[in-house]
């Protein structure tokens, strides 16, 4: 996982790319083929992918432009940066500093009331670290939508605390591995780890056996905890 | 009663106490709270005022785990989040990869598995029955749930070795083959199960106690329940006819017939009574799939090594507790890049706070018992 994996990922220029045949996927077929001999003969599909990295994933983002799309756009013009679809789900890429009123109008308007899950993964490589990803699902619909934001290490985001009471321990737990603030919310304190711990575990640059040895040895009175 | 929008334990808060007001701690050494949970309760005589729910410490780290293994080298480890319900834990994560992968199980896994995983859930709502009954303070049901659990277990222990952390599917299929005697020896279990049911309601649902203990406790109304993200059986207490089995299938289960039970009130007696039921629709989602276990390979066309293309699957499956996502992200490298685990009960177990205010101390144990937590899986 060391080499580049950023440049493999849908970045701005994603919805250009053709659209793979991803789609049906039928049982497996598409599958076969790379990982079926070991190690040997899984490379070459991979060693295209490596050199050039723009290359377009075989089974990879799908430009989207449905009603869906069109609504949002029409209602926040730029602020909806991207969209496509991976693995026949769709995601939208929205700007950081609107995430709050997207999400709102996400639950009224098009009645995607309840939030599943919120969480962010890390991209230390890229200009902006952060995904913030919200999923989103609508009882009406029977529809799952996933909105996408991006932040870098210093930019807060807005809270949707406020928006679905749920994401409050969400926001306290991204808060917590990822150390990204979110803006707006009544209560972030860390979550899963002690209150004075430092460090965000989940952040791809804190190392598996890294830990905070000065807490460990103050209140744990061992050396290490490992 | 304080403001409802600011959390008991925000530090400056908690200092302040009025005149009649105590903080009480319980836990994380409690055996009402199902593992380590700990709850800070703040008492105006003996009615809670506020609470605050203190987690993290079972963390692992899970999710940072996932990110130093292979995918199959992960699947093991999903199985301590949730161990009453590894089973369930297990085929969520195995469908997610294979959706990231594009591939499929064959017909004939998907039975087994599904089968399995509504033997799970029957096993996981009879530990949760136990335990919840012993906490209000009736001690036999436990004898009559572990009882049956047993012989699930031991249906679990001749299929792939194992009682608890089972890792019972692979990506891709399965790796054993059902026993010659499995379809009977489920059956056998599933026959007189109804019975059993009956039964444990016979000692709770018209139990004076029981109901004095449960019923207006705890109280989630609809709009709060999505509100705070519930899902499961707290979900369906509060009346919100939605089951992830139903709404969007996976596995098997668009083949077989099975109601969805949904409380009117949203309060622990309801719950209670959507789990009873609960139990009777996947017996008979097990007595269907035995009939018909297609004929065929238990395992797809997945290499042994795996390297999803890059991009990213959320995927949900309605475990014994509620929904269970995975949210994985693939760089295209044999290790995934993140993965994310959406654990339903730590997200029920948001809402303890709402439900508390306002009941007394000793309702507390039986509003923890009702959301059926695993601290295994609230804090990974």
């Amino acid at each position: 996982m060391a080499n580049d994996p950023e440049d493999k990922q849908p970045s701005a220029s994603s919805p250009s790319e053709p659209p793979a045949p991803k789609t049906p996927a039928a049982g497996g077929e598409p599958v076969s083929k790379p990982p079926a001999p070991p190690a040997a003969a899984a490379k070459p599909p991979a060693a295209p992918a490596a050199p050039k990295p723009p290359a377009p994933p075989k089974e990879g983002p799908v430009a989207l432009d449905n009603d869906l799309v069109k609504r949002y756009k029409e209602k926040f013009g730029p602020a909806i940066l991207e969209a496509w679809t991976d693995r026949k789900q769709a995601i939208l890429v929205v700007t950081r500093e609107l995430l709050r009123e997207i999400a709102l109008y996400s639950r009224d308007d098009e009645k995607f009331d309840w939030l599943s899950d919120l969480t962010a993964v890390d991209w230390p490589k890229r200009e902006k670290r952060f995904d913030i990803v919200l999923n989103m699902y609508s009882f009406e619909k029977n529809e799952r939508l996933r909105l996408k934001a991006y932040a870098t290490e210093d930019e807060r985001v807005p809270s949707v605390q406020g928006v679905w009471s749920t994401a409050n321990w969400m926001e306290r737990e991204v808060y917590d591995m990822f150390g990204v603030v979110f803006e707006g919310h009544p209560d972030l304190r860390r979550i899963l780890l002690p209150d004075e711990w430092q460090g965000h575990p989940l952040r791809k640059d804190y190392d598996i056996l890294k830990q905070d040895t000065a807490w460990v040895r103050e209140n744990l009175g061992i050396e290490s905890g490992q | 009663m304080p403001d409802e929008r600011i959390p008991f334990a925000t530090h400056a808060d908690h200092t302040v106490l009025g005149a009649d007001e105590i903080v009480l701690n319980m836990g994380p050494q409690h055996p009402s709270t199902h593992g380590v949970l700990r709850v800070k309760l703040r008492l105006d005589g003996e009615k809670v005022i506020g609470s605050e729910c203190v987690i993290g410490y079972l963390h692992r780290g899970v999710e940072k785990i996932a990110e130093h293994r292979s995918y199959t080298q992960f699947a093991p480890y999903v199985d301590r989040m949730d161990y009453v319900a590894a089973v369930s834990n297990g085929l969520g994560y195995c469908e997610t990869v294979e959706k990231l992968l594009g591939a499929e199980a064959p017909p004939r896994a998907r039975v087994i598995r599904t089968i399995l995983t509504e033997l799970q859930r029957i096993a996981s709502h009879l530990f949760w029955l136990g335990t919840h009954a012993l906490d209000i303070g009736a001690l036999t049901p436990l004898f009559y749930c572990l009882r049956e659990r047993e012989e699930i277990l031991k249906i679990f222990e001749k299929y792939c070795g194992a009682r608890l952390t089972t890792h019972a599917f692979r990506i891709g299929g399965l790796q054993y083959e059902a026993y010659d005697e499995f379809e009977k020896e489920i059956e056998r279990f599933c026959t007189p199960f109804d019975k059993r049911v009956d039964e444990y309601e016979s000692l709770l649902t018209q139990n004076r106690i029981w109901v004095g203990r449960t019923k207006g406790i705890g109280i989630l109304t609809a709009k709060e329940a999505i509100d705070y993200g519930a899902s499961g059986p707290v979900l369906r207490g509060s009346g919100v006819k939605w089951d992830i089995r139903k709404a969007m299938p996976y596995a098997a289960y668009d083949q077989y017939k099975f109601e969805i039970p949904v409380g009117k009130n949203g309060d622990t007696y309801d719950r209670y009574l959507v789990r009873m039921e609960e139990m009777r629709q996947s017996r008979l989602i097990c007595l269907q799939a035995i009939e018909n276990i297609p004929a065929g390979p238990i395992m797809g066309k997945v290499g042994k090594v795996l390297k999803p293309p890059p991009g990213e699957v959320y995927h949900a499956i309605e475990a014994p507790k509620g929904e269970l996502g995975y949210y994985i992200v693939s760089d295209g490298t044999t290790q995934p890049y993140r993965v994310r685990i959406r654990p339903p009960s730590l997200i029920n177990l948001e809402a303890f706070d709402k439900m508390i205010r306002g009941h007394l101390v000793a309702d507390v144990v039986a509003i923890i018992g009702t959301l059926d937590i695993v601290l295994g899986e609230v804090d990974r």
